[in-house]
């Protein structure tokens, strides 16, 4: 049982790791600003949210696991608005 | 070399890198950014140091705090358009404040690298306060800030007071008693709303869950008050409060309320415990609980009002 909770993990934390390359990938090749910030959000919330999902199962208890959840929902929260609020600046600046 | 030094080696490198960015940076808006990205390396640095209490503070100050003083401050100097159009310092100046800066940091690392070993410490002075005024904390650290330490850890307060009178006394005097302008002067988007709207009450009860756990737990006074402030700010930004009068009543007392707390239960440890700032021993815990509810209330309502500036516009 324990080898099945380990394998979920790492497959878990290695697809969240791989969205993180693929969003850092973008984020330093992307030509421009906008795209740019679709490369971080893909990063952040899927990226984030598969760790998350992988170290639940070895949180120490319920509380622990709920936390780390919490913090995936304040990234999601903060992520989103923020590439909003750039988003428009971006094309406030453009006119 | 195994995984964790490696890592630690990487994140040692990637502060000084950032650090020479922020200040090889022209653009002013850039090193602040430089600036908040090395706040937060600077935490998950104190993380690995196992000072998780420190790094609380450094990413709440460091990294939010101080990032939106020097964003604000930033924009202030743009208005004023003379921030980086002035004219450049000439070389003879650049070389003495290269000069003075490269003595400052020799002295330093001259001390450093004489100390005499073993280093002289007040660990030991500060763990046997933490063991016996400050008992029934779980927290060491807390008890170190609240027991051993008070009086710093109250003047400390008390200069951020003196912070605060300093920025409202640049303001016009006919603007005396008046509120700050808001931090954002046109309807801000309605993803700032939102953002506000789900943030401010999560980050209220994270704030108050930090300074409550603080006494058991790392956490405490500082980082609980800063969390409550930062979202006193993102509510200003998003208009959905304004920044209030500084002759309102209510803000100077919550302003003044920790230091006096503080104070007053100080004194009276005089009479009840035989010394200044001392405090009786089986009620130690209920009063460092109640001496740092008023520190948070007054750091909470301190920072935002070192944000929002001096007063504007018209008394009344």
């Amino acid at each position: 049982m324990s080898a099945l909770i380990d394998l979920f993990s790492v497959a878990a934390i290695g697809a969240g790791l791989f969205f993180f390359f693929a969003g850092t990938v973008g984020l330093l090749r992307f030509p421009d600003s906008l795209t740019r910030l679709h490369a971080l959000s893909k990063a952040d919330n899927l990226g984030l949210g598969l760790v998350v999902l992988g170290l639940i199962p070895r949180a120490e208890n319920p509380l622990a696991a709920l936390k780390l959840l919490v913090v995936w929902a304040l990234v999601l929260l903060s992520g989103a608005s923020t590439a909003q609020l750039i988003g428009r600046a971006l094309r406030r600046g453009r006119k | 070399m195994s995984v964790l030094p490696a890592l630690d080696v990487g994140l040692a490198l990637l502060v000084v890198g950032v650090a020479a960015w922020t200040i090889a940076a022209r653009n002013l808006f850039a090193s602040v950014v430089g600036y908040v990205a090395y706040g937060l390396l600077l935490a998950l640095v104190w993380v690995r140091l196992y000072a998780p209490d420190v790094a609380l503070t450094e990413a709440a100050v460091g990294g939010g705090v101080t990032g939106v003083l020097l964003v604000t401050a930033g924009k202030r100097l743009d208005a004023l358009a003379s921030a980086e159009v002035g004219v450049p310092p000439g070389r003879a100046l650049k070389i003495l404040a290269g000069a003075l800066a490269a003595l400052v940091a020799g002295a330093l690392a001259w001390v450093v690298l004489t100390l005499p070993s073993p280093a002289p410490s007040l660990a030991p002075a500060a763990a046997e306060a933490a063991a016996g005024p400050g008992a029934g904390l779980g927290n060491p650290i807390t008890a170190v800030l609240i027991s051993y330490r008070s009086f710093d850890t109250m003047l400390e307060k008390v200069v951020l007071i003196l912070a605060v009178l300093g920025v409202w006394s640049v303001g016009a005097d006919a603007a005396w008693g008046a509120a700050p302008a808001p931090l954002r002067k046109v309807r801000p988007d309605g993803a700032m709303i939102l953002l506000a709207q789900f943030l401010a009450p999560v980050g209220l009860l994270i704030g108050v869950h930090i300074f409550w756990v603080g006494a058991d737990a790392p956490g405490g006074a500082f980082q609980g008050g800063a969390l409550l402030a930062a979202m006193g700010m993102v509510a200003m930004m998003a208009r959905l409060a304004e920044p209030p009068r500084i002759d309102s009543r209510k803000l100077r007392l919550a302003l003044v309320a920790g230091p006096a707390v503080f104070l007053i239960v100080g004194v009276a440890g005089l009479a009840l415990a035989d010394n200044l700032f001392a405090y009786p021993q089986n009620f130690a815990k209920p009063l460092i609980l109640f001496i740092e509810a008023f520190m948070v209330l007054s750091i909470a309502v301190a920072l935002p009002m070192l944000v929002c500036g001096p007063p504007n516009g018209s008394p009344k």
